[in-house]
């Protein structure tokens, strides 16, 4: 220890980064507004006006990040992308897409909670606290410029996700469900750990851009240390969007979890997951794309493959709903392996295409999780295999109606956002000549569909057989419920319909290419 | 540009009106029974009044697109919502708007949920001719898949004992197919802008590239994926076994435009992007084609024959009969398309009227069963007279449309290829046999207990099922006025199929029986040859 390394810590010695509190807005007020929530809970304890007061902090949080997004929007749009906290935040049209994607979820998720904690007798601040901190991390993760940062926004928007996926303590699936996505998050966070670590042994780099500029300059004479690592941060990501053979963790969690926290990670997570994703292997090592891009074609495959065989098998609405967010992942991998090659006009139509399927999943998803969380009130969330939905058109034929629609959607029916989205992915996959990828995509599509069909056929089944048990235990829909299922439902009808904004949208935020 | 309308899309508002009756519809409340019907018949009569006033306008002369509208949709994947129509979709159009307000009237005794019905039939109405009228290749894949939807719905909703498991093969079988035809349709839009820059999915800009800008491999890989989607449609043996389960599940109104139009937008897909797309890789695969066609026509036939089901019987009797419409369209001579198209409609009116009359005796006896009737003659004599007379033109009796289609489909074969012609011959033998046969045994004899006291035909019925019998008469007696209009375009066609390919149409000239000119005075090559 000697005076030079005193003289470096000593304080008029460090100068912090410049930071642009611009770009770091939306973080700040989702994180402020999940801080402010348990602020006023400690103070408030268990006064009745906590729960009311924590859910229009929470609320108006989640709208504060949304409009400071859209700033930011026009900002970059007219100066360019924003660079940050010395290389570690780069906020461009791509992370901005991808945050306003996180935030709508998180505002979606937020109000059908409003409806479901409260007759679950889950009613807790702590819950939207959760729900807030998770969502910072996620919007941190899109702008991540730096695998540490990557890092660390991957461990925090986990850990309240570990805790959400626990919340409903009544049932013993919500709890096994947390404990089992926090031990294999954990192992999936520790694998991606190790691979940053091979990655920057290799370069020398954590940051993205450093990495791809040392890896532009240098040439490796013995590059396995950094294929290690791309493998392994390959299983960290595709553990969070999962993509199989690492979806292991996904029905379960997804089953046992409160479904609007099911709605919430089957969105935000696999937008926060995709944008890593994306980001860490077009921006540090597209030079190597011909190591890695077989790689993410055969998670597209595998992930395709298993999520539809899956589905099709599966008695549980939920859990089904699973697999079919798995093989969802599986198309926006196809967009992300036509992003990868050499064409560059072809693979700026790969990437346009996943983050388009991403933005119109996000709703889809959300659209249909609402409707089980919807009919998961009679049952306390607890069962939701076919037999509750048997007859849904009889008893409810508003939720039938919006359940149909959100699964042909899934299914790819033209004028649904869903027919968009496919047909950009498998544009974009043709376009890239990877045509037996698109022909995987399409054949899938149809094996879905039958699954989606099977659904729709019991909620209009029994129509004359049974439906004893429908009227009795009829609920009224809450008005914050009904505002996402006709959010969702009109963003998926206007995808379809008129998608030429949001096509441009998605176009621009394409520019990571 | 002939424009008799005065700037008003004629074409967009045959689409809207029952897209507009079917909103209107849904938004009804479901108490409003009669609400509902009145707007289902008002949107089917207003689109049959606007197809009328488009075929009265359609320039008979002209072979190419007529009232074509271009409107940017989705500029950013070069898509455009284009419409137009000609010879060959004009009597689609005509055909799809007269068989739904039928449709509706014919299931005026419904009492299970009118207003989805109602709502889904006008769906269906738009989507069916929103295929026939798209200029797109992305449009019309859109509409082709939207038909689905409500269709699937009719027979899930409304069908018999089961529904469940018809509705979903026969979405299943389709949407299959239509994956390729999304690949195909992809594939072919992305190589035109690779070799042009330019992305465009419209047909007229492609119908002008693809036969010479494609190489001979991908353009046959194009057309088997073409092929694939529409094959099913069809449908074609071995890919028919949807067709007997949907027909005979859905209800009545179902199965009639199922039969009458859902599949002719196979054999209009054929005609309309297969020739014109891959000009060369159908006359090479002509021979396939025909062969699958012949089978068909010779399969569903016997198949039909064996049925003890009226209902299967009828869908068994579509397969032969668009058997027929692809032999003639494959034959690739004039005469042999124009039979195909006039069999296409013929079909529709002849089948349709059947399934009416089918609907109606399950209406009276609850069942489809042959064995349980026997004669009905004497119980219902207009009805079976009826039954008689739509039976024989279902046959092809010359004086029917029927005969007229089947006439020209198997002169056009002739002239190419002896062969299919003669066993194509058989084929309408073999309709005689499986439809007398069952006259006889439903109508003929003595009634039994059951069947002695049976209400007669009444005058709606008479209503549904007399207009297509009438036009089926008609056709059958003059077919120029339809003749007339189909063949600018089919010539066009064929010059189009020989501009592009080394297939050359032969002609037939009038020195004698053996006499068969080349006219063009280079090598005769026909398909198979």
């Amino acid at each position: 220890m000697s005076a030079g390394v005193l003289a470096a810590v000593a304080p008029d010695s460090i100068h912090g980064p410049h930071v642009d509190w611009l770009a770091l807005a939306p973080v700040v007020a989702l994180a402020g507004a999940g801080v402010l929530v348990v602020l006023l809970r400690a103070l408030l304890r268990t006064r009745p006006a906590v729960v009311p007061v924590t859910t229009v902090v929470a609320l108006l949080g989640t709208l504060a990040a949304g409009g400071t997004l859209a700033w930011q929007w026009i900002n970059v749009r007219d100066h360019g992308a924003t660079v940050t906290m010395a290389g570690m935040v780069r906020v461009d049209a791509f992370a901005i897409f991808l945050g306003i994607l996180v935030v709508s979820a998180l505002f979606l998720t937020l109000l059908l909670s409003l409806d479901y904690i409260r007759p679950e007798g889950l009613e807790a601040p702590e819950y939207f606290a959760m729900l807030l901190l998770s969502a910072a991390a996620m919007v941190v993760m899109t702008t991540a410029n730096n695998l540490i940062v990557v890092f660390v926004a991957l461990e925090a928007l986990s850990i309240p996700l570990y805790v959400l996926v626990a919340f409903d303590r009544r049932r013993l699936a919500s709890q096994e469900a947390g404990i089992k996505y926090f031990v294999l998050g954990s192992f999936a966070s520790a694998v991606f750990l190790y691979g940053v670590a091979l990655v920057y042994g290799a370069t020398g780099s954590a940051s993205l851009t450093g990495i791809a500029q040392f890896l532009r300059q240098n040439t490796l004479f013995e590059n396995g240390t950094l294929l290690a690592g791309f493998a392994l941060l390959v299983v960290g990501l595709a553990f969070k969007i999962s993509a199989a053979p690492f979806h292991m963790w996904t029905p379960d969690v997804y089953q046992g979890a409160p479904s609007p926290i099911t709605a919430f990670m089957s969105s935000a997570t696999k937008v926060a997951g995709f944008a890593a994703f994306l980001r860490i292997f077009l921006v540090a090592f597209p030079l190597y794309r011909t190591d890695w891009r077989p790689i993410i074609m055969a998670l597209a495959t595998v992930t395709l493959v298993v999520g539809t065989v899956a589905a099709v098998v599966q008695t549980d609405l939920k859990r089904a709903l699973a697999y079919s967010s798995i093989a969802n992942a599986g198309y926006v991998l196809i967009g992300f392996a036509a992003a990868s090659v050499d064409d560059r006009a072809a693979a700026h139509r790969g990437l346009e295409a996943a983050l388009f399927y991403l933005f119109t999943y996000t709703f889809m998803t959300i659209g249909a999780f609402a409707v089980v969380t919807l009919v998961g009130r009679r049952s306390h969330d607890a069962r939701h295999n076919f037999d509750q939905y048997r007859g849904l058109a009889r008893s409810s034929p508003v939720l039938a109606g919006f359940l149909t629609f959100f699964l042909l959607a899934q299914a790819g029916v033209p004028f649904t956002g869903g027919f968009i989205a496919k047909l950009q992915v498998f544009g974009a996959a043709i376009d890239a000549r990877e045509y037996w990828l698109a022909l995987v995509g399409v054949l899938s599509a149809v094996v879905l569909a039958f699954f989606y069909l099977r659904v729709i056929v019991v909620t209009f089944a029994g129509d004359d057989e049974a439906g004893e048990a429908a009227p009795a235990r009829r609920r009224r829909i809450g008005a914050a419920a009904v505002v996402v299922l006709v959010a969702t439902g009109v963003m998926v009808l206007l995808l379809g319909i008129l998608p030429g904004t949001f096509l441009h949208f998605a176009r621009d935020a394409a520019s990571l290419i | 540009m002939h424009d008799p309308f005065g700037g008003f899309p004629i074409l967009t508002a045959i689409i809207a009106a029952p897209a507009i009756g079917a909103l209107v519809v849904f938004l009804l409340p479901a108490a409003r029974v009669e609400a509902a019907r009145a707007v289902g018949y008002a949107a089917t009569a207003a689109t049959l009044g606007l197809s009328l006033w488009m075929l009265w306008h359609f320039q008979t002369g002209r072979a190419g697109y007529q009232f074509v509208e271009s409107e940017r949709w989705m500029g950013s994947i070069g898509v455009k919502y284009v419409v137009g129509v000609d010879g060959i979709s004009l009597f689609m159009i005509v055909l799809t708007a007269l068989l739904f307000p039928i449709g509706l009237l014919a299931s005026a005794k419904l009492t299970n949920r009118v207003k989805a019905f109602t709502a889904w039939m006008l769906l269906l109405e738009a989507a069916l001719l929103g295929v026939f009228l798209a200029l797109d290749l992305i449009v019309f894949f859109v509409f082709f898949e939207v038909v689905l939807v409500p269709m699937y719905f009719i027979i899930l909703g409304w069908g018999h004992d089961r529904r469940n498991y018809a509705a979903l093969k026969f979405f299943l079988y389709t949407m299959a197919g239509s994956a390729f035809l999304l690949v195909g349709l992809l594939s072919l839009g992305f190589l035109h802008q690779s070799a042009t820059g330019h992305l465009t999915f419209d047909l007229r800009t492609l119908t002008a590239w693809a036969p010479g800008g494609l190489d001979e491999g991908t353009a046959r890989w194009l057309f088997l994926a073409f092929f694939a989607a529409f094959a099913v449609k069809v449908p074609l043996f071995p890919l028919h076994t949807w067709l007997p389960d949907a027909h005979t599940e859905a209800p009545t109104a179902g199965s009639v435009i199922l039969a009458g139009v859902l599949l002719k937008m196979g054999t209009y897909g054929f005609l309309r992007f297969s020739l014109a797309l891959f000009p060369q890789a159908s006359v090479d695969l002509a021979p396939l084609l025909l062969v699958l066609g012949t089978v068909g026509i010779i399969y569903g036939a016997i198949v039909a024959a064996m049925q003890p089901n009226l209902k299967r019987l009828v869908a068994y009797s579509s397969v032969a009969h668009l058997g027929f419409v692809v032999v003639g369209i494959f034959a690739l001579t004039t005469q042999g398309i124009e039979g195909g198209i006039f069999t296409m409609i013929s079909h529709g009116l002849t089948t349709g009227a059947l399934f009416l009359l089918v609907g109606m005796l399950y209406d009276r006896r609850h069942t489809f069963n042959i064995g349980s009737f026997g004669g009905l003659w004497k119980s219902v004599p207009i009805l079976g007279g009826l039954f008689c007379a739509t039976a024989f033109a279902s046959i092809g009796l010359p004086g029917f449309s029927g005969f007229i289609g089947e006439f020209l489909v198997l002169i056009g074969t002739f002239i190419i290829d002896k062969p299919y012609a003669v066993i194509g011959a058989i084929g309408v033998i073999l309709a005689a046999v499986y439809l007398l046969w069952a006259y006889q045994r439903v109508f003929m004899g003595e009634p039994s207990e059951e069947n002695r006291k049976l209400p007669e035909i009444n005058l709606r019925e008479l209503a549904c099922v007399v207009p297509l019998l009438a036009l089926s008469l008609f056709l059958g007696l003059y077919p120029k006025p339809v003749l007339d209009r189909i063949e600018p375009s089919v010539k066009a066609l064929i010059v189009h199929v020989e501009q592009h390919s080394d297939y050359r149409e032969p002609g037939v000239s009038n020195r004698g029986p053996n006499a068969r000119s080349v006219p063009k005075g280079d090598v005769r090559k026909g398909p198979g040859k």
